[in-house]
């Protein structure tokens, strides 16, 4: 007889403590008068992002994120939405990376970005079962409310250039991950705010200065959490935008997606709305005190 | 030529016209950027370590280096020496080279020895090695939990979790790659 499966088995701990916390946030949801919702995981077409590739499948792609479905629904007068599912991203292979991974994405109207930063307070305080979260040797205080910080103020802080020659010079990306991440959220969790519009993807630009978009990404003890907008309802605007990008991806070589054209004929009746895509992994991560994503899934595409 | 999908931890290419090994690497990507590929690469001449990001799109050229098939013989005070069995000669390895791999050599094992002109300069272990378990916690009746571990030490020794089942005197089997336990052998 061969021995079990150790590796496997030695997850156990953190697999039990991953149910607990899904049942938490549906809780959680169910009681902040969300309703959990259930859309197709292989779907015609993702949203062009210039970044992400999707998985092609019989029929279409896998989805890369809920997003076009679940505003859909908000389009059709569904109101507080929330949805956890699986996500697939070709080639995302790292320690906080996996192909396949968990998205929490939830949608509210009639409020902009700042309401899901006060529900992420919330809901990471109701998780942790107290002020304090201890991740890999950091201590953070979750104490809201947690500071806000623009991405201009964060590269004059953290990077080696402004924000301004980052963006000039093409190598954003690069500080972003080198310099500022690794500092963001240590002491108590961060909103990364205000995004220079020409990394807006699907947030709507700030009326008071459309230089920036309303969109945030949420950092605690350097980990990227959760990524959220004011969503832009304009319809023309995103069908600009949809272009840009799916140019750009043809001219990258990328493979071409089907314009969403269901989603854009939809869109004029999109309310103005918050929505936001916590990953569900690296949140288990945090509260298992998991290094690596891993450790918080059963299977890797590894181990299969 | 590689591209950035084959980079991985051990692999091997050409920067500058000097081989060097990918001693740490991993895959990130910030926010809805692009794809960041981050390496602590190990010039396999000098042994310099350094970082390096690539970006997706970069492509690297693989380090052409002679390997050759060597049996692990003793250790001395000028480190870790092999032999080729057909020609009888010999190549030391300095223990810094080696790294981890030192606790996996077991006396006569073949191994392929990486030679930069006469020079060794890395090593390829055989993928798993059995080692006997020289301290262990004793196994606690009840405890039947399949996922438990415990620290373990082998007999060159190398420290490691192993289940809670393993004790003294047990042969287990380690993966060389990751350093992590793989299977009981005997008891």
């Amino acid at each position: 007889m061969t021995e079990p499966n150790w590796a496997l088995a030695r997850k156990r701990q953190n697999l039990e403590q991953r149910a607990r916390i899904t049942q938490v946030i549906r809780a959680f949801f169910n009681d902040s008068g969300y309703l959990e919702v259930e859309t197709p995981l292989l779907i015609p077409g993702n949203a062009p992002e210039v970044h992400i590739d999707a998985v092609p499948a019989t029929g279409g792609f896998l989805q890369t994120s809920p997003e076009l479905c679940m505003k859909r629904l908000l389009a059709a007068g569904y109101p507080k939405i929330f949805q956890i599912s699986h996500c697939w991203r070709q080639a995302e292979r790292g320690s906080r990376h996996l192909p396949e991974f968990s998205i929490l994405e939830w949608y509210q109207p009639d409020v902009d970005y700042r309401t899901p930063m006060v529900e992420c307070e919330r809901l990471l305080q109701e998780l942790c079962r107290g002020e304090l979260l201890r991740w890999q040797g950091q201590t953070v205080d979750l104490t809201g409310p947690w500071p806000r910080l623009t991405v201009a103020e964060a590269f004059a802080r953290y990077a080696s250039m402004s924000l301004e020659d980052a963006l000039h010079q093409g190598c954003f990306d690069e500080l972003l991950s080198a310099e500022v991440e690794p500092k963001l959220g240590l002491q108590q969790p961060v909103f990364l705010t205000e995004y220079p519009a020409s990394l807006a993807a699907l947030a709507r630009l700030s009326p008071e200065n459309p230089a920036v978009a309303e969109r945030f990404e949420l950092y605690v003890a350097g980990l990227e959490l959760a990524n959220a907008f004011s969503e832009l309802s304009d319809p023309v605007e995103q069908a600009e935008r949809f272009a840009v990008d799916e140019s750009t991806r043809r001219k990258l070589g990328k493979s071409a997606y089907p314009s969403p054209v269901k989603f854009l004929a939809e869109l004029p009746n999109m309310p103005a709305a918050a929505g936001i895509a916590l990953g569900l992994d690296r949140l288990v991560m945090l509260l298992c005190d998991a290094e690596k994503i891993d450790e918080v899934v059963a299977f890797t595409p590894e181990e299969l | 030529m590689y591209s950035c999908s084959d980079l991985k931890k051990g692999l091997k290419i050409m920067i500058d016209g000097e081989p060097h090994v990918i001693a740490q690497f991993d895959f990130t990507k910030p926010g809805k950027g692009q794809a960041l590929y981050k390496c602590k690469l190990r010039n396999m001449i000098t042994g310099a370590l350094f970082d390096r990001t690539y970006r997706s799109g970069e492509s690297f050229e693989p380090a052409q280096l002679e390997e050759r098939d060597m049996q692990f013989l003793y250790q001395d005070e000028e480190g870790y020496v092999f032999m080729d069995q057909k020609t009888y000669e010999q190549v030391t390895l300095e223990e810094v080279t080696l790294g981890d791999d030192k606790y996996f050599l077991i006396d006569n094992m073949e191994v392929k020895i990486l030679l930069h002109g006469e020079r060794g300069i890395g090593i390829t272990l055989p993928n798993f090695v059995e080692l006997e378990v020289t301290q262990a916690d004793p196994w606690v009746k009840g405890d039947t939990a399949a996922g438990n571990n415990k620290p373990a030490t082998v007999s060159s020794g190398y420290t490691l979790q192993v289940p809670s089942f393993v004790e003294t005197g047990d042969v287990i089997q380690i993966d060389t790659r990751t350093g992590d336990y793989v299977t009981r052998v005997k008891n």
